[in-house]
């Protein structure tokens, strides 16, 4: 309740600058988080359009819409906007929003670069997908670009590609020092750090890996651009390279890199269950326990994503069982969730749906996940429709699920009206049918042979893949009606309360429905709402 | 206070980005002295100076296998003179490739060895081997070239046959460039 | 009242749990369409059985995990007047939920290993094949220590461009079916020596459970001993650029007699194919042959009509090369263009195949060189190096 105060103090704080002025220069962690929100729902359309023209292709067999050059052009922005520019600038701007409410901080703790690592973001994605209408077309050889396709074999806009991504990361990077800037050093005095809200220790941890592997990403494009232009031969065998280190490199960066679109996942949906279910989070240390070791292990596995490119059989067998015991933190996460729903006191709202949602199709992309670790068997599941099934089953459902679950749990507290409740319910119907109607199939598919990036198929897979098409299109306008309801939510509604949810808990639900522009100038004193 | 403490913080943060890039790059000699212990990718060692304690292990024969492919673009005919050799570990064996130039033009190649069974890869050692340099040849010219290996007495007993494999790239164009990093 | 109307939605529920569960277990027994094949191998056999075993334990983990997770949400609502526990943590169950997934894991780890251990055995083979990745065709070679009696060829798409375009209707095998598939004899052991000519490929036949990736510049093997007689199909399962989708394996597996008479058949073309080369060809011959061989070779590039699709591919109509000097155009054709797409064709096609699809090239889509070229001519510029 301390926070309502700020609304009284006007002459210390300003408001934000009025016209488009306060988007450009704003250092407000409000501002900023909205707009990285915005931003990303963007590229999530646009992703989505890529991925409507690659189901659309794929409705039938035969060549009808798209030609092959264009159709591995799609999957692959397809791939690298959804990863860089929807999934990752939106959990960044949950943070933005969130972790300041969160563990009672006035801002980021460095609201300058903040501002900065936003607004890289849109010159990198305009580059990138510039690269569209350039001579030779866009970059088409996949989001993991293996070389020597990506680098003797690339059309020229590879150059461009390779600076996006270069932007990309200072972005990422910067942001993750921020992150971990404010919540070591910005906690509200007396808050101990097996205190904090679990969204923000998944966050902590998440920034790490970034700060971790991102350089890694900008070293491996490093390379490619050298390869390129200036006459190394880092993945060329015929200069002494080698296009499997190529490979090596990038999942180096690239495991860790699918845990840092999860682990923030795993921090809201630890926020949403117990409020529905009016109960505390089950086994909050073991949470946290087994967030930190799903990032350790993150970095010892990543050849298991390259079990065919001959490897010896012992590193076989050593990247196998280390893949395998990743099931047992995330078994223990999944667990947690369903003891904190047991025995509770359930309603299910937008936000529950979401999440009860994100556990069980998580745990069904999890189950994939441990039948490709098996060696053996991922040498026919390796590079089939199963794989793009298993990833999509972890990134839609996992992933995308949780930021909207986040967006309907948090808009009463960011607009301080309710969204519209029957619509939120009809666009989680919509979702949850859409993505089971699109994904499930491509198990099947993929288990019967069908390898992924193709842009025409046999016979045989013409069922599932219809199935699968109408699916997509399903999903793909339904969030159109996410896109309103948003829009609804912002310009009115029921008005909502501090604490919005009668089970939330946190300092975030201490402070007024709209958040005021400043809070937290002084530091809140009574922490026993901290961790939900 | 804060911002002394900020500061530390990010000058820790900054220090994980710069190493981390570093060891991206620190990968690239990594995998290659790894793939050279444990033979990970089947490349061959470099020259091998024999010792005199080699003993031949006349009680084992070996085959060994030679295929000969040529890198995209690349118009040079280039064959083995033998498809298979059977050899007892530890004894000197030689034998030759042949490649003739058939572009209109001279051309310089390099000659890339891989081994499979991978594992078998460091038990091959090449006291003489045209894949230690670079083979210029002008138009029309054919050329002769040597191969002197041993097989190590240690090979494992389940290798009875071991494929060793020359792709042979072009490399007229990098040639003239200097910038090369990596040998 | 409350109890009663739940008992029976949970009977309802579990009955159709089991019953789908029941189902589907028929369904994956008979439809191929929707599971891993079981393969003709040894290998893909055991790979199926794991395949299953793991699928088992993930469906009964599910159904217990999903089964709570229900009878919550069915039970614990808000809406049913249930008042909230005040648990949070129980370290004895938390133990229990650590050790109970290692010891599963431990069950899968077993059988997944030894059966990893049967695939990279080494063992001594009847028949090494050389299989080489091409941008967008394979290359099958029969290792042999007689050169002169090797066999060599391509294997490549056969399904026409107006099925893949829609101007035709699709066959049986659309997309499955190449010109030459590759011939093996059942129950011998067959060692595939994979390596790529140009990006990385990868060599997959399902019914085998042989996925090995094609590197350039190096060679990797897989193996199989195929028990029963069929015609097994696969496909390019690395991401390889355009025509990915368009690359597919197709093999032949038949008995010994068959395979020994099929290689015979086989060395003797190639012995043919050599003579050839010392005939004079007339132009009817060449355009023939060279219609066949630029709809095999070219045409996925330069297009139906020459036109190509530039700039990468360029138009082969009314400019350039094809209406240039002969000399140059048989050069590109043989060497090929550096930085480009253009391969050197003179290590797959022969030089009386070289021949006719200049031939071709010079006089069609309103081309009209009217020269010609001998195989001979070809030959000699390859002896002699021009």
């Amino acid at each position: 309740m301390s926070a309502v105060i700020e609304e009284h103090h006007d002459d210390h704080h300003h408001g934000p600058d009025k016209g488009i002025l306060r988007w450009v220069f704003t250092t407000n962690h409000k501002d900023i988080g909205t707009l990285y929100l915005w931003f990303s729902f963007l590229m999530f359309l646009t992703g989505g359009c890529m991925a409507m023209v690659i189901r659309a292709e794929l409705f039938q067999p035969g060549l009808q819409i798209v030609q092959p050059e264009f159709f591995n052009q799609m999957t692959t922005m397809h791939g690298l906007i959804m990863v860089f520019g929807a999934v990752m600038p939106a959990f960044v701007g949950l943070a933005n929003w969130l972790v300041p409410m969160m563990i009672g901080a006035p801002d980021m703790a460095l609201p300058r670069m903040n501002n900065y690592s936003f607004w890289i973001l849109p010159f990198a994605f305009s580059m990138m997908l510039s690269s569209l209408f350039m001579e030779g077309g866009a970059p088409n050889f996949g989001w993991t670009f293996y070389a020597p396709l990506s680098t003797e074999y690339a059309p020229p806009s590879v150059t461009f590609f390779i600076f996006a991504v270069h932007l990309m990361g200072i972005s990422s990077i910067m942001g993750s020092i921020n992150v971990v800037v404010t919540i070591l050093n910005l906690r509200a005095p007396g808050m101990r750090l097996m205190q904090m809200p679990l969204f923000v220790w998944t966050w902590l941890i998440t920034a790490y890996l970034l700060i971790a592997v991102m350089p890694v990403l900008a070293g491996v494009v490093t390379m490619m651009l050298m390869d390129i232009h200036f006459g190394t031969a880092f993945f060329s065998a015929g200069g002494g390279g080698d296009p499997v280190l190529f490979q090596h490199v990038f999942w180096f960066f690239g495991h860790p890199e699918v845990y840092i679109m999860i682990l923030p996942a795993f921090g809201v949906v630890s926020a949403i269950i117990p409020t529905f279910a009016r109960k505390r989070l089950f086994g909050y240390d073991s949470m946290v326990y087994a967030t930190a070791s799903i990032a350790f292990l993150s970095f010892i596995v990543w050849a298991h994503h390259m079990f065919t490119v001959g490897i010896p059989i012992a590193g076989e067998l050593y990247f196998m069982y280390a893949t395998m015991l990743i099931a047992v933190p995330t078994g223990v996460k999944v667990f947690n969730w369903v003891a904190t729903m047991w025995r509770g006191s359930m309603s299910f709202e937008t936000p529950m749906l979401f999440a009860i949602a994100f556990v069980i199709l998580f745990t069904i992309g999890g189950f994939s996940g441990l039948m490709l670790a098996i060696v053996p068997a991922d040498f026919q599941y390796h590079d089939t429709y199963f794989v793009v099934a298993h990833f999509h089953y972890v990134l839609v459902p996992g992933s995308v699920f949780s930021i909207m679950a986040a967006a309907y749990y948090w808009l009463p507290k960011w607009t301080g009206n309710m969204y519209d409740e029957s619509l939120g319910k009809t666009h989680f119907w919509l979702s949850f049918i859409g993505v089971n109607v699109t994904f499930f199939p491509q198990h099947f598919v993929g288990l019967a042979g069908m390898p992924r990036r193709i842009p025409d198929y046999a016979l045989q897979f013409a069922d599932y893949n219809m199935i699968s098409s109408m699916g997509a299109f399903l999903f793909g306008f339904s969030q159109l009606l996410f896109l309103f309801i948003v829009i609804k939510c912002i310009r009115g509604g029921k008005k909502a309360t501090s604490q919005v949810w009668e089970g939330a808990h946190g300092l975030e639900w201490t402070i007024p429905s709209p958040a005021p522009y400043h809070t937290f100038s002084t530091p809140p004193e009574d922490l026993r709402e901290a961790h939900g | 206070m804060q911002t002394a403490q900020n500061r530390k913080t990010i000058t820790k943060l900054i220090g994980v980005v710069i190493g981390m890039f570093a060891f991206g790059f620190a990968l690239v000699p990594l995998y290659d002295v790894f793939c050279e212990i444990t033979g990970a990718n089947g490349k061959t060692a470099g020259q091998y100076v024999s010792s005199s304690g080699d003993a031949v292990d006349q009680n084992r024969e070996i085959t060994i296998q030679f295929l000969t492919n040529n890198n995209a673009g690349m118009p040079w005919e280039f064959r083995p003179t033998v498809r298979t050799l059977k050899v007892h570990p530890g004894e000197l064996n030689s034998t030759e490739f042949f490649a003739r130039n058939i572009s209109g033009k001279t051309m310089t190649a390099q000659a890339v060895p891989s081994v499979t069974p991978f594992y078998a890869a460091e038990y091959l050692h090449k006291t003489e081997c045209f894949c230690f340099e670079q083979q210029q040849l002008a138009r029309g010219e054919g050329l002769d070239m040597p191969l002197r290996f041993i097989i190590d007495a240690n090979i494992p007993a389940e290798i009875k046959t071991l494929t060793l494999s020359y792709t042979l790239f072009d490399i007229t164009g990098e040639v003239e460039e200097t910038l090369a990093l990596r040998p | 009242m409350y109890r009663a109307k739940q008992c029976k939605w949970l009977m309802t529920l579990s009955a159709l749990l089991f019953s789908s569960l029941f189902f589907s277990n028929l369904a994956l027994a008979g439809w191929s369409d929707v599971n891993m094949t079981q393969g003709v191998t040894e290998i893909s056999r055991e790979v199926y059985d794991l395949h299953m075993f793991m699928f088992a334990v993930c469906v009964l983990i599910g159904i217990v995990v999903f089964g709570v997770m229900i009878v919550s949400m069915l039970l614990h609502r808000k809406s049913l007047g249930a008042q909230p526990a005040n648990f949070h943590e129980h370290t004895g169950l938390e133990i229990f939920w650590t050790i109970v997934p290692i010891v599963i894991l431990v069950v899968l780890a077993i059988p997944a290993t030894s059966t990893l251990r049967a695939m990279y055995d080494a063992g001594d083979s009847d028949i090494d094949i050389e299989v080489r990745g091409f941008q967008w065709k394979w290359q099958y070679t029969y290792l042999n220590d007689n050169p002169g009696e090797e066999v060599k060829f391509i294997s490549a798409l056969k399904t026409p461009q107006e099925e893949i375009h829609n101007q035709a209707n699709k066959r049986e095998h659309y997309l499955l079916d190449v010109d030459n598939p590759l011939v093996i004899p059942i129950n011998k052991r067959i060692r595939f020596l994979i390596t790529s000519n140009d990006v990385i490929h990868a060599f997959w036949v399902p019914a085998f459970a042989v996925k090995k990736d094609a590197i350039p510049g190096f060679v990797h093997e897989s193996w199989a001993v195929v028990e029963e007689p069929g015609i097994y199909r696969g496909q390019c399962a690395e991401l390889c650029g355009k025509d990915h989708g368009f690359m597919p394996i197709v093999v032949r597996a038949v008995p010994q007699d068959e395979y020994d008479t099929w290689l015979a058949e086989k060395q003797e073309e190639a012995r043919q194919v050599y003579e050839t080369v010392g005939k004079q060809w007339t132009m009817a011959e060449l355009m023939e042959t060279g219609e066949q061989v630029y709809n095999q070779t070219c045409l996925t590039c330069h297009q139906a009509n020459g036109q190509g699709i530039p700039p990468a591919f360029p138009s082969l109509v009314g400019q350039g090369l094809t209406v240039g000097p002969i000399e140059n155009h048989i050069d590109i054709v043989l060497n090929g263009k550096s930085g480009t797409a253009m391969q050197a064709f003179g290590a797959q096609l022969n030089p009386a195949q070289i021949a006719a699809v200049v031939t071709y090239e010079r006089n069609t889509w309103g081309n009209a060189m009217g020269d010609m070229v001998q195989p001979s001519k070809v030959n000699e510029m390859i002896q002699s190096g021009q």
